[in-house]
């Protein structure tokens, strides 16, 4: 019987119960919510028994207003044998972004992994080389998290008042 | 003059017995600025580091700051020898936000720009694993064929190998009859120039001794790298999005999706030689399908977008100054007054190298929250060091070039 996202969802729930929250489907494809410290366990259940063996992507995103999970990492799985589709979400809070890395599992992760480091500064325990790829060496702050502006906010030759979100973002 | 400076050579490196060579980053066998430090034993490469980002310009953060249209460009500028299909796949992450149907005229014309990009992209691909092996000739013969489909997008947007084509919901203009005319004169004319190409390389001696066995993959490995797009099929996994999760139409299409075995050199551009073949018969199914659809209606000759998408890509020029809708629509687009629908939304399509996905986060702004680019070459850019750990060092320039990495999309 082919998988869908309603047995997908009741199998996780089985296995995991009321560690994954935050169920949503939005355009076909099924979110659920992980525990930072249960990251691991959920990838590599996935990975082993329903056959989720492909790592699409992996990202971050930052949430300045979520305060205590203001970091959201985002696993992006795919399973090529049933075709389906999965998205994880790990939140981690900003003073201590820590979550496990998926490099034992995916060698594919580890570059995608540095490079949400780079721009987000999530710390991946247990990555192997967790330094900056994109950007120089030298930088010493993370310029995806939103509190960087992508102009220089004293500009006065250019007003964006009028122009959607204002000098804000 | 003071006296002569020694260099000190770290305690190590007198007794180290390889050879560290810096390949690149502007050397001109890895076509882009690609940085490997290696270290080599005679010829052979031990263990290789790549540094990347020399042209990292940040487009996600840009992408924070622009209105939904003005990332287009954006896109252009990742895998710029296929700039197409990263505009087309922008404007289906957006319709899909959005929930436009396009029409199938829209889809089937897409589908030919596509198909055309795929083939530029291949040809490019190809003819320079052929530079690298010794074979000038090749690369110079389809570069005209790579023109001429440069001459047709130049027709339909104005613009050649950046072309930010399309808007979301269609196209921004109908084809000219020049344009159909261009790529009718395409179709005719490349059978002939692609198996002249062929019997130049697939078969030759020399060509094939250079490049079968060159830098393998095995199936595992290219799927733990997360691998897509012919490099995956090389190594014998037939995943491919167009088919996997189809997107403009391509489910009316009928086309093979060709694999390797042993996912080296040769496999790859076996296999995108073959991709190349099946793209020119999709593009042969798309002509005759709006043939039927306009006989049918020919009504359908000017569809060329979806109406009810006027709201989200600019009206032409015009129609601002005569219409008064379109200059409403004109006004909102510009001081950013359109709704769009926040969710999250990820997209996949097949570029030229694998699949290309947009995951974008709208928060119903102007601007998307959070755009990330799924780029293949950056992911499997990252399995180099183990394909060509134990070869040769000539085997890792042809490795370099028929993985085509293509430094735009590396470092987006």
């Amino acid at each position: 019987m082919a998988l869908t996202n309603e047995i997908l969802k009741q199998k996780l729930t089985d296995k995991f119960g009321e560690q994954l929250t935050e169920w949503e489907e939005q355009y076909a494809l099924l979110t659920a919510r992980i525990p930072a410290d249960a990251n691991l366990k959920v990838i590599q259940y996935l990975f082993e028994t329903e056959g989720f063996q492909f790592l699409t992507d992996l990202t971050a995103v930052h949430y300045p207003d979520r305060t205590g999970e203001e970091l959201c990492v985002v696993y992006h799985l795919h399973n090529l044998v049933e075709n389906i589709r999965l998205r994880l979400k790990v939140y981690v809070p900003v003073e201590k972004p820590d979550v496990f890395t998926a490099t034992k599992i995916f060698s594919g992760a580890n570059w995608m992994e540095r490079e949400t480091y780079d721009n987000f500064g999530i710390n991946f325990v247990g990555h192997p080389n967790l330094t900056r790829i994109l950007n120089v060496d030298e930088m010493d702050y993370f310029p995806m998290r939103k509190e960087y502006q992508m102009e220089d906010p004293t500009r006065i030759d250019k007003d964006d008042e009028m122009f959607g979100r204002g000098g804000s973002i | 003059m003071s006296e002569q400076q020694h260099i000190q050579l770290a305690e190590e490196s007198l007794a180290k017995q390889s050879t560290t060579l810096n390949l690149g980053p502007t050397h001109p066998a890895t076509h882009g600025v690609f940085q490997n430090i290696m270290e080599i034993d005679g010829e052979r490469v031990l263990s290789t580091v790549p540094t990347i980002g020399y042209i990292h310009r940040a487009f996600e953060k840009i992408a924070e700051r622009r209105p939904y249209y003005q990332v287009t460009p954006l896109t252009d500028r990742l895998n710029y020898c296929s700039a197409p299909i990263n505009n087309m796949g922008w404007h289906m992450t957006i319709e899909k936000l959005i929930g436009i149907q396009t029409p199938k005229r829209v889809d089937y014309m897409r589908v030919i720009i596509m198909e055309l990009a795929r083939i530029a992209d291949h040809l490019i691909c190809n003819s320079v694993v052929a530079v690298d092996t010794g074979a000038l000739t090749g690369f110079t013969y389809v570069f005209q064929w790579r023109e001429l489909i440069y001459e047709i997008y130049e027709e339909i947007c104005g613009s050649r190998l950046t072309t930010n084509i399309g808007r979301v919901g269609g196209f921004e203009r109908n084809f000219t009859p020049v344009a159909w005319q261009k790529i009718n004169k395409f179709m005719e004319g490349f059978p002939k120039v692609m198996r002249e190409f062929e019997a130049l390389l697939n078969r030759n001696r020399i060509f094939m001794e250079r490049c079968i066995d060159a830098g393998p993959i095995s199936a595992e490995r290219a799927l733990n790298y997360s691998f897509t797009g012919p490099n995956l099929r090389a190594a014998g996994v037939d995943y491919d999005v167009r088919v996997a999760q189809p997107y403009s139409s391509y489910q009316d299409f009928d086309f093979k999706i060709p694999v390797g075995t042993t996912g080296d050199v040769y496999d790859r551009y076996m296999v995108r030689n073959d991709e190349i073949w099946q793209s020119y018969s999709i593009i042969e199914q798309a002509l005759q399908k709006i043939a039927a659809l306009e006989k049918e209606d020919p009504a359908q000759k000017d569809v060329f977008y979806a109406p009810e998408s006027d709201a989200y890509h600019l009206p032409p020029k015009e129609d601002v100054y005569t219409k008064m809708e379109a200059l409403i629509y004109h006004f909102k687009m510009i001081m950013g007054e359109i709704a769009v629908p926040a969710g999250e939304v990820y997209h996949g399509v097949e570029g030229a190298n694998g699949e290309v996905g947009y995951y974008l986060i709208s928060d119903g702004g102007r601007t998307p929250y959070r755009l990330h680019f799924r780029r293949p070459c950056f992911i499997y850019y990252q399995a180099y060091p183990e394909i060509v750990a134990g070869g040769l060092l000539s085997d890792a320039i042809i490795t370099l070039s028929s993985l085509n990495v293509i430094a735009g999309e590396l470092d987006a």
